[in-house]
């Protein structure tokens, strides 16, 4: 990310003023969190990862709720966090603000009061928190809820003050742990919206963490994913939804992943779950950020479910395909197709038209060949390399 | 109070009382059986029946007469001032003292934690006799204040105030600290993010949290330092207008004019009720989240 025009600094300072840049383990217990991260300001990072796999722990550290065990965390000139100097700014004097999952408001206080609380124990008077706390209130178009108590406005309003309440306290950094999750669908769909806007408006960096992929897609401006304490992936939302690199984000962004050994040359691909894939490689749609690395070694292999076509009969094409056999393992209905489930080597999730499914009289246990076209196959390599394979089947 | 799922759903029986059910009118469930029913109704006429009598033996007609007795109304003023002071003073000690027990990790703290509230459980007696030996004129500690400063506690009113402080605080403490660890530390961490100090913290969020077990925690120790007896006769004396509180008043007034003490024991009784009344509106309630 390149410096951003409005926060010019003087050379020899190669960062934002407000770029935030962490790097550093937080080990609680057995678990232990390793992550090297930066965020410019105004970018919206989005933290995406299974449950259990550190988002949160990274959140209390950036917080200063939590410190790191190693490592440094910096914003800006400002060293919140650093293991080796013995520094470490406590969550109160650090210029961080976090929206929780939960929200936490302050049930002894009404609307007004949570949302005045941050400038009230920054040393404003209780009038002119009150007077900030209405500003916001404003802005956020939630004035007539000044007054009430929690109990008495719904999710939705709680997801808003707690971001008023956060931003209230005029952070440099914006922290936001789950923030939707706590809604229903609809509501979710609406507040989605408002908080980008705020989003938007807010200049230091963003961290939003979620495990909705499309929460992620929607409000991050470059996405982060944490798996069992690591960082496994980080990109643009498009990079991670067109070349996932593990299983878990394949499954986010309905993409089956293979990992496998190409061969250059014959542009073939040895998959370890078994069978061979003759692929695509990424300079040939002028991919630039894979062309030239490509050469034999470990790859990922994405393949759109609806790139695939299920035959019941043997099938007969001139294009280079790749064809393998398997049995239906199962049949979900989706809002406008059928996913099925292909026990085969390699497993595959397949979308076809419920029509289709009628047509080709599929059920489970129906033996059926697959194929899908060179050019839908898509190679690129395997950021873990060598050293790992995919865990568990496409489910 | 949180409705159980089958009191919110009434219309939807347990598997159990549906099966029952399935074959023919069974007896009502809220039937008592007499093992339990009997000893149940002995216990609360033993609890029930004293204090009937109290009423029964009291000295209506003449209740205005005696309890305009200038010694009588020493007492009572005495008891009322003291049990405040006691919990005024378990307060500002017992509350911090319950937070770090409640919150600290300091090794030990369990073993603090069981000290304290001896008390409790100690005969106030042997409490009493424990002040003395810290706090009299010879005592470990009031040896020194003694030749200091020139101030004996033993036999004054504020010995009085030390010997109810004494046996109320710990009831106090149990009560904070219980409420200090049921208390959702997320919202002390969300006051933190949000640019409050420690002391802030305990101060707007902490302590508002636990406002009704506080409440609770300082009603429960006034009503234990305004029965206090035993520790208060062996450390503070038997002095009218200095340290004798009611019931030290009810006890001597027993031998020489039972009236007065059944009148006294009459204004203890109708004080506890009103604790007890108190107790039920604003912590039972209030005291459970909503």
């Amino acid at each position: 990310m390149s410096a951003h025009p409005g926060h010019a600094v003087p050379s020899g300072v190669d960062h934002d003023p407000n770029t935030l840049v962490m790097s550093g383990t937080v080990e609680r217990g057995t678990f232990r969190l390793d992550a090297d991260l930066t965020a410019a300001p105004g970018e919206v990072l989005g933290v995406l990862g299974p449950n259990g796999a550190g988002k949160t722990t990274l959140l209390r550290a950036l917080s200063g709720l939590d410190a790191l065990t190693s490592g440094s965390i910096r914003l800006g000139d400002l060293t919140l966090d650093d293991a080796g100097t013995d520094t470490f700014v406590p969550a109160e004097r650090r210029p961080v603000a976090m929206v929780f999952q939960n929200y936490r408001l302050f049930p002894h206080l009404d609307v007004r009061d949570n949302v005045a609380y941050a400038p009230r124990v920054q040393g404003s008077s209780r009038r002119l928190a009150r007077a900030a706390a209405d500003t916001w209130l404003e802005r956020f178009d939630l004035t007539d809820l000044a007054d009430r108590r929690l109990h008495q406005i719904s999710g939705g309003q709680a997801q808003q003050v707690a971001l008023a309440r956060a931003l209230a306290a005029d952070p440099s950094l914006l922290l936001l742990d789950e923030p939707l999750s706590a809604l229903d669908a609809r509501t979710r769909m609406e507040v989605r919206a408002h908080l980008r806007r705020h989003l938007e408006q807010f200049t230091g960096p963003v961290l939003i963490i979620t495990h909705d992929p499309l929460e992620a897609m929607i409000m991050a401006d470059r996405l982060v994913v944490i798996e069992n304490g690591r960082i496994v992936q980080q990109g643009s939302p498009a990079q991670v939804a067109r070349q996932p690199a593990t299983q878990y984000v394949a499954r986010l962004v309905g993409l089956n992943l293979y990992a496998g050994t190409l061969e250059a040359a014959t542009r073939r691909v040895f998959l370890d779950d078994g069978g061979t894939f003759t692929v695509t490689l990424g300079d040939e749609d002028g991919q630039a950020p894979t062309a030239g690395v490509l050469s034999s070694g470990r790859v990922l292999v994405g393949l759109r479910p609806s790139a695939i076509t299920i035959h019941t009969a043997a099938p007969t094409h001139a294009s280079p395909r790749n064809v393998w056999r398997g049995i239906v393992g199962g049949l979900e209905l989706l809002t406008d197709r059928v996913r099925v489930q292909v026990d085969a080597t390699p497993p595959a999730l397949v979308d076809i038209s419920a029509a289709a499914v009628a047509d080709l009289a599929l059920r489970p246990g129906t033996g059926v060949w697959l194929s899908a076209k060179a050019t839908e196959t898509e190679a690129y390599p395997d950021p873990a390399g060598a050293s790992r394979s995919l865990p568990g089947r496409v489910s | 109070m949180q409705p159980s799922p089958a009191q919110r759903s009434p219309a939807q029986p347990s598997p159990a009382q549906r099966s029952r059910q399935g074959a023919r009118a069974v007896p009502s469930r809220g039937a008592i059986p007499w093992p339990l029913g009997v000893p149940a109704l002995l216990g609360a006429l033993f609890l029930l029946l004293p204090l009937a009598g109290l009423l029964a033996r009291a000295p209506w007609r003449g209740l205005p007469h005696i309890l305009a007795d200038s010694q009588i109304l020493d007492a009572l003023r005495l008891s009322l001032v003291c049990a405040s002071a006691a919990t005024a003073t378990s307060l500002v000690l017992g509350v911090p003292l319950a937070w770090v027990l409640a919150r600290s990790q300091a090794r030990g703290i369990s073993v603090l934690r069981a000290l304290v509230t001896l008390p409790l459980v100690l005969p106030p007696v042997v409490g009493g006799v424990a002040l003395l030996l810290a706090f009299g004129r010879e005592g470990v500690l009031g040896r020194f204040l003694d030749e200091w400063t020139g101030i004996t506690l033993p036999f004054t009113t504020a010995g009085v105030i030390i010997a109810e402080t004494f046996v109320a605080m710990p009831f106090l403490v149990i009560t904070v600290e219980g409420a200090f660890r049921a208390s959702d530390r997320g919202y002390e961490e969300a006051a933190a993010t949000l640019g409050a100090s420690r002391l802030t913290v305990f101060r707007t969020v902490t302590m508002p949290l636990i406002g009704p077990s506080l409440l609770a925690g300082a009603v429960l120790s006034w009503a234990r330092a305004l029965g206090e007896f035993g520790a208060t006769i062996t450390f503070a004396g038997n002095f009218p207008g200095r340290t004798q509180t009611m019931p030290l008043a009810v006890y001597l007034a027993l031998e020489s004019n039972p009236d007065a003490a059944v009148a006294l024991s009459l204004v203890l009784l109708v004080v506890s009720i009103a604790v007890l009344a108190g107790l039920r509106d604003r912590w039972l309630s209030a005291g459970t989240p909503a």
